[in-house]
């Protein structure tokens, strides 16, 4: 019987997992990954550009345009 | 005794933090529906309240730039699905869909709470009304003025809060698509300018570049709909073609 309660909390709580880890995969990623990508890389690397003294806040808002546009384009084929 | 110089400075510099958060509030509220939206926005209120309470002046210790980073990229990419979506259904529909809500539309939940809207408007209340604190007390603790400087920003919350209520019937007058664009494009806007600045970089003009960035992606868009409508129109005048 304990094993039982045991084997369905486990279950329980794995189902609760997974829903946790696909609302926030949709939530970052939602259906396409690579803008998401795009804009860490964007701001990692206007993080590296800012520490070496280049400006470079005009980076990710070019890059997250980019990206939208490509993701977009795969979009509609 | 009220200082009117910190009532003002303070009430001026709250203002424009709680007019970024009222933005996002009544923007997110218009798309998903204000029930999970503003159970978001009072629990964000009670958090930065219940931060308050705890710290006090030693708020201005609160590594915001690390909140900001997180929050604003977070916005980001949300901001940017949106936006995607948006340019879409724009591009397919024109503007259609004034004022109905489709309860299966964007995967809103008929029953219970709408975690996307709750996190959107909770990260929103949270961040913006955390540096209304910092404010409070950075000014508050210059000019030895904190009632001043806490009613100031009381004030503040309350005429845009009420500003907000007032605009939410026009919001939703708005075109559901041509709406979801619009959300899109200003928590993509808030979203960069966040996380940029979180990484200690400084914006050119400081909090108004916020516009420069929505304009920005509200080109970025047209012109996106634009192409979009046109590859949609060239395919249809080529399909007849192949029938023959």
């Amino acid at each position: 019987m304990i094993v039982s309660w045991l084997n369905r909390a486990g279950t329980v709580s794995l189902r609760g997992l997974v829903a946790f880890g696909k609302f926030w995969y949709g939530f970052v990623i939602g259906d396409d990954w690579t803008v998401a990508a795009a804009v860490a890389a964007a701001l990692a690397v206007t993080w590296l550009l800012h520490t070496a003294g280049v400006a470079a806040w005009w980076l990710p808002p070019l890059v997250a345009v980019a990206a939208t546009g490509a993701s977009l384009r795969r979009i509609s084929g | 005794m009220i200082n009117p110089a910190v009532f003002t400075t303070t009430f001026l510099a709250a203002a424009v933090e709680i007019i970024e958060m009222v933005i996002i509030v009544v923007g997110v509220g218009a798309i998903r529906g204000w029930r999970s939206t503003l159970l978001g926005t009072g629990a964000g209120l009670a958090v930065v309240a219940a931060l308050i309470l705890a710290l006090g002046t030693a708020l201005t210790y609160v590594p915001i730039n690390v909140l900001r980073v997180v929050a604003g990229s977070l916005l980001f990419v949300f901001g940017l699905q949106w936006l995607r979506k948006g340019i879409r259904r724009v591009a397919a529909n024109g503007l259609r869909g004034m004022g109905a809500r489709n309860a299966t539309d964007d995967d809103i939940p008929a029953h219970g709470v709408d975690w996307i809207a709750f996190l959107l408007a909770f990260r929103g209340v949270v961040l913006e009304g955390l540096e209304v604190a910092i404010i409070v007390a950075t000014f508050g603790a210059a000019a030895g003025a904190f009632l001043s400087a806490a009613l100031a920003a009381a004030a503040a919350l309350v005429v845009i809060g009420g500003a907000g209520a007032l605009a939410r019937r026009l919001v939703e007058r708005i075109p559901r698509s041509a709406l979801q664009l619009l959300v899109g494009t200003l928590l993509s806007a808030f979203g960069s300018f966040w996380a940029v600045e979180g990484l200690g970089i400084a914006w050119p003009g400081a909090d108004l570049f916020i516009i420069a960035l929505a304009a920005w992606y509200v080109l970025a868009a047209a012109w996106y709909i634009r192409r979009l409508r046109r590859q949609t129109r060239h395919a249809s005048q080529l399909a007849p073609q192949h029938v023959r």
